[in-house]
């Protein structure tokens, strides 16, 4: 099968491309990427583009359109195996393409556990049955994600796992995790630290200040990620593990890290998502569920320190953190309404205002959304060179259109974006070989 | 004049107008509360339902005999949360009561928003009789009502606050009642009962209650949660009323007329002295009494709302 995209603008930071290409994609692979040299002169060229597009199956105009490596998101939830009725693997992936995102990295906050080989291997094999897109699990590091004892990490990594974190909690213990740190150096794997100290944020439900009294609605102070933070760059420095900080939230985890980086003393990646860095703890208001979310929304100077951090690469990578509820959990009281948001749908168009904004260049965003986080976990995405996997993206960044969470392929309609005019929108994804298309 | 809203969720969404039309029609309720036929057929026909998910004796009490004055019918369900859990969600439950018929649903809840949650929700009249550590707007109209019968008025009076703020939905809704009506507040208590984030409110903020009681003309305790021993909060509620528990001696710092009010239940020689509870400046009955008139009018406005 031979897909032909022409005249579309590829931005392609692992190549350093940004101009206007054709595509030639052979049975699921880049085979070649033409850079015309001659635009718009005479026949010659136009010419050779018709012989070039004999046996070709399809062909996509992308004029007018941005052509990016398919996004990397290396946090989400896709629920299955246990919660099948608030997302599943064919779900949760047909919303990621919808996203623009090619590959994902699966929490392991599942029912069962991804904590053994058995259940990694499951959802590996499901993903290629029912996936729309690549899907790579994220191992517990504890069994059960209990925070007690190691999971068998070396026969999770054999079977596919690419990371491994207790997402959802932290370890708390701090001997577990460094023991964690320790022994992932085995396969240099990676240890994802969902930073949050539960003694400092017990029964918080939003962001601790003003707001969460005035609410009354317990509250979870900054600190209790920032010394979670802390601890873990810590524990880095001693085991010399690889660390990666999820979900970063608040302007001192921006600082921890930055600093950590410039001492040069641990091996630190970091992450955040969309909704940090578009909206604070007043979206709250109004005792809006879709709008709880963990870590939680913080203050305006919070969203400024993270962007900052996404401007000086403290922060490496942008994850959705795609965590999809059903409606009944998230209509009622908001104490009790889980924490998440439905991210894949919204990401790139959230991600695109920095590029408007001139927080990032379009060539670093794209970095920090596919290269980074694929280099990261290390599974050869975020690029399209020749003989690369051909999963990209065709993003439409003029016509603007309205978020529905009741149009969202996930069947997690829970978005506190509701209603937010967004530019930049897939009109098609290619991943696995795939093309799907959007009018 | 009526009010803006079907539904009664908390002071935050009242205007200083909204609150002086309550206390007026609360101030002709109390008329009635003091004849002979204690009765007005003002909702005869109407069914109030009191859902409580919260244990309640006063309040609750409150609001039913506030809705029989009125001549409603009143539907008392008490459900413990450990039976929510295990099966309906709040929102059916409410379209159950709902379909029994009720225009009036008073609620109390353990988690803050629940109110807003249902007046969003369903069309009956919403009033909130206490959620979770955000609102308890009718107490602090009561309260109101019962600072404007002793002392004339609100404006510019010094209103003292004390024990933990930050957990009572009382003590919230009297700051943004008073505040509206242009009072001078103080809090007082423990620093982690009291965040100093409250200043943002334009209140003051004491840890040290002979300091923050100097010249007040109102004393407003609030119930210490026995609950909340052991979280650190405070060492100890003997120590607790070492530091703050109202003594003879620290009414003394305050106004000669100043009075002392207290939304019950009390905990007397933790939060306050019996002596000082039991004293002809305590207004604390006077509260409960027209806890009644204020409930009547609240119920009354917002049938009105509804039409």
């Amino acid at each position: 099968m031979k897909i032909f995209i022409k005249n579309g603008r590829l931005v392609d930071p692992s190549q350093k491309i940004d101009d206007i290409c054709d595509i030639l994609i052979e049975d699921g692979t880049i085979k070649e990427i033409q850079i015309p040299r001659a635009r718009g002169k005479g026949q010659g060229a136009k010419e050779k583009k018709e012989h070039e597009l004999s046996g070709v199956d399809e062909v996509i105009d992308a004029g007018g359109m941005l052509v990016l490596p398919g996004l990397v998101d290396m946090h989400v939830h896709l629920r299955e195996p246990g919660f099948e009725y608030k997302e599943t693997i064919k779900t949760g992936t047909e919303a990621a393409v919808r996203g623009g995102i090619t590959s994902v990295c699966c929490m392991p906050n599942t029912n069962p556990v991804n904590d053994n080989a058995g259940i990694t291997e499951f959802i590996i094999k499901k993903a290629a049955q029912e996936g729309s897109c690549s899907v790579f699990p994220v191992g517990a590091i504890t069994k059960g994600q209990k925070g007690e004892e190691l999971a068998e990490l070396g026969m999770m990594f054999d079977a596919g796992c690419v990371a491994f974190s207790d997402d959802g909690r932290p370890v708390m213990d701090s001997l577990v995790m460094r023991r964690a740190l320790e022994y992932s150096r085995i396969r240099k794997a990676l240890i994802i630290s969902h930073a949050e100290d539960l003694s400092l944020s017990a029964g918080g439900v939003m962001n601790e200040g003003l707001l969460s009294v005035t609410l009354g609605l317990t509250g979870i102070p900054s600190q209790a990620e920032e010394v979670m933070i802390a601890r873990d760059i810590a524990l880095a420095e001693l085991t010399h593990g690889r660390l990666h900080i999820a979900h970063v939230s608040t302007k001192g985890a921006v600082e921890l890290v930055r600093l950590a980086k410039k001492r040069g003393i641990a091996d630190i990646t970091a992450e955040t998502c969309p909704h940090y860095f578009s909206i604070t703890e007043d979206a709250v208001e109004g005792y809006n569920t879709n709008a709880k979310v963990n870590p939680p929304l913080r203050r305006r100077e919070d969203l400024e320190a993270i962007k900052a951090g996404l401007n000086d690469d403290t922060i490496d990578v942008i994850a959705t953190d795609h965590a999809p509820h059903h409606r009944d959990e998230k209509l009622g009281e908001f104490d009790l309404a889980p924490s998440g948001i439905s991210g894949f749908e919204t990401s790139i168009g959230l991600s695109m205002k920095l590029v408007d904004a001139g927080v990032l260049t379009l060539d670093r965003l794209i970095k920090k959304m596919a290269v980074t986080p694929s280099r990261i976990v290390g599974i050869g995405k975020g690029t399209l060179k020749q003989g690369a996997d051909a999963d990209l993206v065709i993003l439409d960044t003029r016509a603007e259109y309205s978020v529905s969470g009741a149009r969202f392929r996930s069947k997690g309609k829970n978005t506190p974006f509701e209603g937010w005019k967004l530019k930049a929108r897939p009109v098609a994804t290619i991943a696995m070989g795939r093309v799907y298309k959007w009018e | 004049m009526s009010l803006r809203s079907k539904d009664l969720t908390g002071i935050k969404d009242l205007s200083a107008e909204e609150i002086g039309l309550i206390l007026e029609t609360a101030a002709g309720f109390k008329d009635v509360l003091g004849r002979d036929i204690k009765k007005v057929p003002a909702l005869r026909g109407r069914t109030t339902v009191n859902l409580f998910y919260e244990p309640s004796t006063r309040t609750r009490t409150s609001f039913e005999v506030a809705a029989k004055r009125l001549s409603t019918d009143v539907i008392n369900i008490a459900i413990s949360t450990s039976s929510v859990v295990k099966g309906e969600t709040l929102l059916d439950t409410a379209k159950t009561v709902l379909a029994l018929g009720a225009d009036i649903i008073v609620i109390r809840h353990n988690c803050s928003g629940t109110p807003h949650f249902l007046a969003k929700n369903i069309n009956a009249s919403v009033v909130n009789a206490g959620d979770g550590t955000n609102e308890h707007p009718t107490q602090a109209l009561l309260d109101l009502f019962t600072i404007n019968e002793r002392k004339g008025r609100i404006k510019d009076l010094d209103i003292a606050i004390v024990g933990d703020i930050l957990h009572s939905r009382v003590a919230k809704s009297d700051i943004y009642a008073l505040t509206k009506l242009g009072a001078k507040i103080r809090l007082i208590g423990p620093p982690a009962l009291v965040p100093d984030c409250l200043k943002d409110l334009g209140v003051k903020v004491y840890t040290d209650i002979n300091a923050g009681l100097d010249g007040a003309d109102v004393i407003m305790m609030l119930r210490i949660q026995l609950e909340r021993q052991g979280k650190g909060y405070f060492p100890s509620t003997h120590e607790y009323f070492r530091n703050w528990g109202l003594t003879a001696a620290r009414v003394a710092r305050a106004k000669e007329d100043a009075i002392i009010m207290h939304p019950g239940p009390m905990n007397r020689g933790i939060e306050i002295a019996s002596e000082v509870a039991d004293s002809s400046r305590s207004v604390i009955l006077d509260q409960v009494t027209n806890g009644i008139a204020v409930r009547m009018a609240v119920l009354y406005l917002v049938s009105g709302v509804q039409g």
